[in-house]
């Protein structure tokens, strides 16, 4: 090889290695959106009920049936039915809901803010306790709070969070009435605020009515402080083992030597390098309460979208189920693969 | 140096064993002993025999019927008779509780024995050959790791219909994945050493490396992983049988009891209550134990939290 050539190549390889990591990334998130739409599709196949059958009820005439078949594109090879598939969720159009009559995504629209709101109060107070805890665990290894930390930790793993909620309603709203009950608002105020955002904390506080905020946040405040428990299990948790790693380090040795406040040594030199890291660990978990809530919703008859999947689990509304679980899936993709590209962009170590 | 002028300790612990058998006697008995300094996991391991014991002998353990209760007695609060109370068919909630064991049992038992081995095999086979096989396992393996597990085995079960075993297989083909992608690490930190080449060499076939050599080196890490994971299991099923999608009544399942429990949590609080005691206890049991084991067989992983 000349020496041009190489002069040449060069900035093509250059080019090359700067453009190849995010087209990699955005293909893979391309083929995991691709797959979970494979996943919904083949488990909408395989359910025993005959869609045909649903449609032209068990009476009609052999001509009949083939006739709705053939004008349901069922007899199209399945590529084809899978395209079909893609290009309608693509548009929007998840099918219609056997049980409410409505369109599948319009449902999920108006469901989705009440499980966003709880999920965000959720990781709110996960984070705000979970970090705390995980420093403190890490600067105290081995004492007694390091151990009340993991046992915490741990519980957060072995406690069904259906059980807690129930627990916990019986707990702090039948007994000690601190908490309002399951649902959003007490059902005098059901409606009387304005939808804006569909957050009902949010729009209360916009139309100024401070009633409805207090009713709205006694009934959110126990769902959300029992889903943060969960993520603050985890948070703790990665936070300790970041920590430790950090304190193992020789700047902190130098630093403690040089004779600077522990706090110091703690928050500044040791968590601060953290953080990035922390930021994958709190998108992790921030998605698991998304999904987490499907249990917690059920208890408190949260109307979000959990409530509206195991709704529709038991009446076998497929289209609904199906619909829930994609746009579950998909927020949990993006909110993973978001937090995976922050990393990447705000840590230097993983810029390659 | 023979084995009977020495203690058994000795001969356990000897540095230079003279049959395998020694070698794998000594490191099981370096292993118990190590697992038995950590008392938190000697605390999983006493709930883990515990539950093992009471479903073996559950008929004899239970003072009452699990299935059959008397009406007149319905939703006893917890007494000298009843110790957890009894449910609105006036059954005994001890009782059922303690078969609920035998179904929580069988449901971890047969997720592990279908997903442990099916992510083995596929890591294990991805990591061998590498390249394109490699990329498509493991694209394959990263997509479903990707999405959520509770919804993805929710809306399984909702397509094969509620029930015991369409839970299993729900949270199995949920579960494989992590294995997959443990195997396949595991596999790359050897793939490339001496002894693999050597056998390569004898004219050993693919499949006979892969089975014989490969996927035993996988093992532990793979064990140590399914009992951590064995308090989700459990708590997946549980949340299964809770929506009413799980184990179908009577069966004492420990979810579906908390959610029949469900509808007189206010007064009859115990119903739902002591089922879910029952949960957490073997969750924390596995998750103990899982701990430790990791320690002891994983020490990389340690640090990781």
């Amino acid at each position: 090889m000349t020496l041009t050539q190489t002069m040449t190549q060069a900035p093509a390889r250059k080019l090359a290695q700067r453009v190849w990591p995010p087209l990699r990334f955005v293909l893979t998130v391309a083929v995991t959106f691709l797959g979970l739409l494979a996943i919904t599709f083949v488990i909408g196949r395989v359910v025993p009920i005959d869609p045909v059958l649903a449609v032209v009820g068990d009476r009609a005439s052999v001509e009949t049936y083939e006739a709705a078949r053939q004008a349901m594109g069922l007899h199209d090879p399945w590529v084809v039915q899978f395209a079909r598939y893609v290009g309608d969720v693509v548009q929007g159009d998840l099918g219609q809901s056997v049980s409410t009559g409505r369109a599948v995504a319009d449902d999920l629209a108006r469901v989705f803010p009440a499980t966003l709101e709880m999920a965000t109060l959720g990781i709110l107070i996960g984070v705000a306790l979970g970090v705390p805890m995980g420093v403190w665990a890490a600067a105290r290894q081995g004492t007694w709070v390091d151990q009340v930390i993991r046992v915490i930790g741990l519980a957060g793993y072995a406690i069904p969070a259906f059980w807690l909620g129930l627990v916990g309603l019986v707990l702090f709203y039948a007994k000690l009435r601190w908490v309002g009950g399951p649902g959003r608002i007490d059902i005098f105020l059901d409606g009387m605020v304005p939808v804006r955002s569909g957050l009902l904390l949010l729009d209360s506080a916009i139309a100024g009515n401070w009633e409805a905020f207090r009713s709205a946040f006694s009934h959110i405040v126990l769902p959300a402080t029992i889903l943060g428990f969960f993520s603050l299990a985890y948070i703790a948790r990665m936070t300790r083992s970041f920590m430790l790693e950090q304190l193992g380090q020789e700047f902190i040795i130098t630093a403690r030597v040089k004779g600077v406040p522990e706090r110091v040594v703690l928050w500044r030199h040791a968590f601060r390098p953290i953080r990035v890291q922390l930021i994958t660990v709190i998108g992790l978990s921030y998605a698991g309460l998304l999904e987490g809530s499907v249990m917690i919703e059920t208890v408190f008859s949260w109307p979000g979208i959990g409530n509206y999947l195991t709704t529709a689990l038991l009446n076998a509304d497929m289209n609904a189920v199906l619909g829930a679980t994609l746009v579950i899936g998909a927020v949990f993709v993006a909110i993973n693969k978001g937090s995976d590209a922050l990393y990447r962009l705000l840590d230097p170590r993983a810029r390659t | 140096m023979s084995a009977h002028e020495m203690n058994l300790r000795d001969w356990l612990t000897s540095d230079d064993p003279e049959t395998r058998m020694q070698a794998r006697l000594g490191q099981g008995f370096r292993l118990a002993r190590a697992l038995a300094r950590n008392p938190l996991a000697m605390v999983g391991l006493v709930v883990i025999v515990a539950l093992l014991l009471i479903a073996a002998f559950a008929p004899w353990l239970a003072p009452f019927s699990p299935t059959e209760g008397v009406l007149a007695n319905r939703l006893q609060p917890p007494s000298a008779t009843h110790w957890m109370g009894t449910d609105e068919l006036g059954r005994d909630i001890l009782s059922r509780v303690i078969h609920g064991t035998r179904i929580t049992l069988m449901i971890v038992v047969l997720v592990a024995v279908i997903a442990a081995p099916l992510g083995l095999i596929m890591g294990a086979v991805a990591g061998y050959f590498g390249g394109w096989v490699d990329r498509l396992l493991m694209g394959f393996t990263d997509i479903f790791l990707s999405l959520p597990r509770l919804i993805l085995a929710l809306a399984f079960v909702a397509a094969l219909g509620p029930g015991i075993e369409n839970a299993v297989i729900a949270i199995a083909i949920t579960a494989w994945p992590v294995y997959a992608r443990i195997a396949r690490a595991e596999v790359l930190t050897f793939r490339n050493a001496e002894f693999i080449a050597a056998v390569q060499m004898q004219g050993a076939s693919s499949w006979r490396i892969i089975g014989l050599h490969v996927i035993p080196l996988c093992l532990s890490s793979t064990i140590v992983r399914v009992t951590l994971d064995m308090a989700g299991i459990i708590l997946t099923a549980a949340g299964l049988g809770f929506l009413g999608l799980g184990a179908q009544p009577p069966l004492p399942e420990w979810g579906a009891m908390i959610s029949r429990g469900r509808s007189f949590i206010l007064d009859q609080w115990w119903v739902a209550t002591m089922p879910g005691f029952a949960i957490v206890i073997v969750s924390l049991g596995f998750c103990l134990f899982g701990d430790g084991l990791r320690d002891v067989l994983d020490p990389k992983q340690r640090s990781k939290g």
